[in-house]
């Protein structure tokens, strides 16, 4: 009888050390970055829209050149051929019209995603986004529902001058009713489309055609098709305790490499990716500058009223007594985009702007200790 | 025109709500007065099928519009509505004549004159009252007004304050329709005014484009706000503005030239594409109720149209002329509906306010937990749900 107990338990023991070698096989898989999944912002929204269209019939597509054409910048692509044209519409030059469209077609119960070729467009359409949309569920009390999303691309691109450059974030932050997402990185773009597309209310999804082609590392969860991200909060994408420094879109990569040139300079930034400008995570803010005590707003919009306004009083009214420097905003310039390359680098926000802020906060600046 | 029964007279004397479900629905066929016009489309029959149900029960849904809508012009004088009134008093033949061609599954959507439209689609004078003086079973729950009135579940989708805005919307209603192959059409009303903005020839082109089941419905009042329509368009002729789009121009003071000109725009719609009806009506009232509607029109055309061509008295001619009920049955129902509307009145005025709490419900249909922020944040704010 020992015998046969002996054996077992050696089988056991066996057996759990196998179980242990894989599972150390397993993750030493997971964290070696050779075999690393890494996506394009791309690839990232047209996996999205493709997923979500395969899981509700109601889901749909608008916009202009978003089918035949595969997208202006191919997020659409390869969707007209897997889904039909039924569901996946090219528009005319109508954005008043076809926004219209969609915000109806939603309130009969479709999901309509409207593709603007950049939300310099959406002006056309903008009455339809805040009066017909927004405003609906609330002057109906509840019966009209706009599950809608409006996407594509925001901001200044490269050279394309004032009309075509105009961020929309602060405008339409403003507006009760609308949900605002600027997705930064691959996991973001996945999961916020798949959140915006799902959620019941009209959401506006300002994408950066800069980032479109940029690649991201994302992990196996981020892949799959249930992945969705939490509307309404941010992520810390560098955890530091010297100052915090809030970003969205592309200005987060921007504010990611000022954090790395501050490091050298012995001063550790904390870097949110905001990922919802409506609602904002004010919570996350303002534990975060409670922590540092410093704070630099970024962002490529004009900057009266802008989203860093915004933040700056949120993180006055809230957190006043834990500040130890001036609130710090960094902006696009007030003026029109220019075209000249010299000129709009200068209208846009670089590296070197925030880490000067920053330092500012830290009571480090040039000018400082020169006349100290 | 001749009867073909006269059973009616052995079924009276009170002609009621009681008296319109005895009613015959024997088929009556009735000339329009006036013949239709036909854009790009070979206009319908002038001769409507319709029973003398149908007409008593028109009489009476079109007394109780007309009564509803000079009810809340003395409800705005006595400063117990607020902000704007459009009333629709002189257009209830197009709103009747509507609902009489179509089913609770087609849609209707129109701009702010929408009270009389809402009822058509099965609204209650109670809920219309309470929503006009902001209480909280309006049907908005107060938070709409005279303007946003919605009955989403009887295909009444609104009450849209910008004008022009409603024609886009109410042809995406048509591409959903068609997207989720329901066999139902779209109506999208809107006015002279409207009828020239740019959004309209946006959306009725991917209509046409996309063969989508909508009805543009032009309530041609002849005013745009203060502006007559030769002032406004330069084509003031608006069931032709389609171009390729077919038209029809309709009596909108006939409410059984309504009803034929919409059966025939929704078999039309099902099988064609859009096309564009415009109804040819009145308001005997302002563009609202800030405008008296005599600094741009005299007081003899606005007379001169409730003698000749009033929607009521046309179906009361009609009524007595059928022998369908006496002078007197008909003077007893608005006696009845006066009742009515001014029982609906006093029950409306009993409710309360919405409770403050209201003030930040349906921002959201998901509200995540967010915070919203009154006037003062320190002082009021709320979790939305």
């Amino acid at each position: 009888m020992l015998g046969v107990l002996r054996s077992k338990v050696a089988f056991r023991a066996n057996h759990a050390w196998g179980l242990e070698q894989g599972l150390r096989a397993i993750a030493s898989r997971a964290f070696s970055s050779s075999t690393k999944e890494t996506m394009t912002v791309r690839d990232a929204l047209n996996s999205a829209l493709d997923e979500e269209m395969s899981a509700d019939p109601k889901v749909f597509v608008m916009g202009e050149e978003v089918g035949e054409y595969q997208g202006a910048y191919k997020i659409t692509k390869g969707l007209l051929d897997k889904y039909g044209p039924e569901r996946v519409l090219d528009t005319p030059i109508t954005e008043a019209g076809f926004a219209g469209i969609g915000v109806g077609s939603a309130y009969y119960g479709l999901k309509p995603v409207v593709e603007f070729m950049t939300f310099n467009f959406s002006m056309q359409a903008i009455d339809h986004i805040i009066n017909s949309a927004a405003k609906s569920n609330y002057m109906s009390a509840g019966q009209i529902s706009v599950p809608i999303v409006f996407r594509g691309p925001n901001g200044a691109a490269a050279g394309v001058g004032a009309q075509h450059s105009q961020c929309y974030a602060a405008w339409f932050s403003a507006i009760p009713g609308l949900k605002v997402l600027t997705p930064y990185s691959s996991e973001d773009a996945r999961g916020l489309l798949k959140a915006a597309i799902r959620d019941p209310d009209p959401v506006v999804f300002l994408e950066n055609e800069l980032l479109y082609g940029e690649s991201f590392p994302v992990s196996a969860e981020v892949l799959d098709s249930s992945f969705c991200l939490p509307i309404g909060k941010a992520k810390i994408e560098r955890e530091g305790k010297d100052v915090t420094i809030t970003a969205f879109s592309k200005m987060v990569g921007y504010a990611l490499q000022a954090a790395d040139i501050l490091a050298k300079d012995g001063i550790s930034a904390e870097v949110i990716n905001l990922r919802s400008i409506r609602p904002l995570d004010r919570a996350a803010i303002n534990a975060s500058v409670r922590k540092t005590n410093r704070l630099v707003t970024v962002e490529e919009g004009f900057p009266q009223h802008g989203v860093g306004a915004e933040i700056c009083a949120s993180v006055l009214e809230d957190s006043f007594e834990y500040l130890d420097a001036a609130v710090e905003r960094i902006s696009g310039a007030d003026v029109p985009m220019p075209y000249a390359a010299n000129l709009e680098r200068m209208a846009v926000p670089q590296v070197e702007d925030i880490v000067r802020a920053a330092k500012r906060t830290c009571y480090r600046s040039a000018a400082l200790a020169a006349t100290a | 025109m001749a009867l073909t029964r006269r059973y009616l007279h052995l079924l009276r004397p009170v002609f009621s709500a009681r008296l319109l479900t005895t009613a015959s629905t024997s088929p009556i066929s009735i000339e329009t007065s006036l013949p239709f016009t036909g854009h790009n489309i070979d206009p319908p029959s002038r001769s409507v099928q319709t029973s003398p149900h149908e007409l008593l029960s028109f009489f009476r849904d079109m007394a109780l519009m007309r009564r509803m809508e000079i009810a809340a012009d003395s409800l705005y004088k006595a400063k117990l509505i607020r902000g704007f009134c459009h009333l629709y008093d002189g257009q209830e033949a197009v709103a009747i004549g509507m609902e009489a061609a179509i089913t609770r599954k087609d849609c209707i959507i129109t701009a702010y004159r929408d009270h009389c439209l809402f009822l058509g689609r099965g609204g209650t004078l109670l809920e219309a009252f309470a929503e006009l003086m902001g209480r909280k079973d309006g049907c908005s729950k107060g938070k709409g007004g005279s303007m946003h009135f919605y009955k989403k579940e009887s295909g009444f989708y609104g009450g849209h304050g910008i004008v022009g805005a409603q024609i886009p919307l109410g042809c995406g209603l048509a591409f959903a329709q068609k997207y989720s192959k329901d066999d139902n059409v779209t109506f999208m009303m809107y006015g002279d005014g409207a009828a020239n903005q740019g959004q309209l020839f946006e959306a009725l082109n991917m209509a046409a484009l996309w063969d989508l089941p909508a009805i543009l419905v032009c309530e041609n009042n002849h005013y745009g706000m203060g502006t007559a329509e030769w002032r406004a368009a330069k084509s003031p002729s608006y069931f032709k503005r389609g171009d390729y789009v077919p038209g029809l121009k309709v009596d909108g003071m006939d409410a059984l030239a309504v009803k034929q000109a919409c059966k025939f725009a929704k078999e039309h719609a099902l099988k064609n594409g859009p096309i564009i009806l415009e109804m040819d009506t009145y308001r005997y009232h302002g563009h609202s109720m800030s405008d008296p509607g005599s600094t741009y029109r005299t007081r003899d055309e606005i007379s001169g149209i409730r003698q000749e061509r009033d929607p009521v008295e046309r179906i009361r001619k009609l009524i007595l002329a059928h022998d369908l009920a006496t002078e007197k049955e008909m003077k007893d129902t608005e006696k009845e509906i006066r009742k009515e509307v001014d029982e609906a009145i006093a029950k409306a005025k009993e409710i309360p306010s919405p409770d403050p709490a209201e003030l930040f419900t349906n921002v959201y249909v998901k509200g995540l937990g967010v915070e919203a922020f009154g006037a003062d944040r320190k002082e009021l704010r709320a979790v939305l749900p």
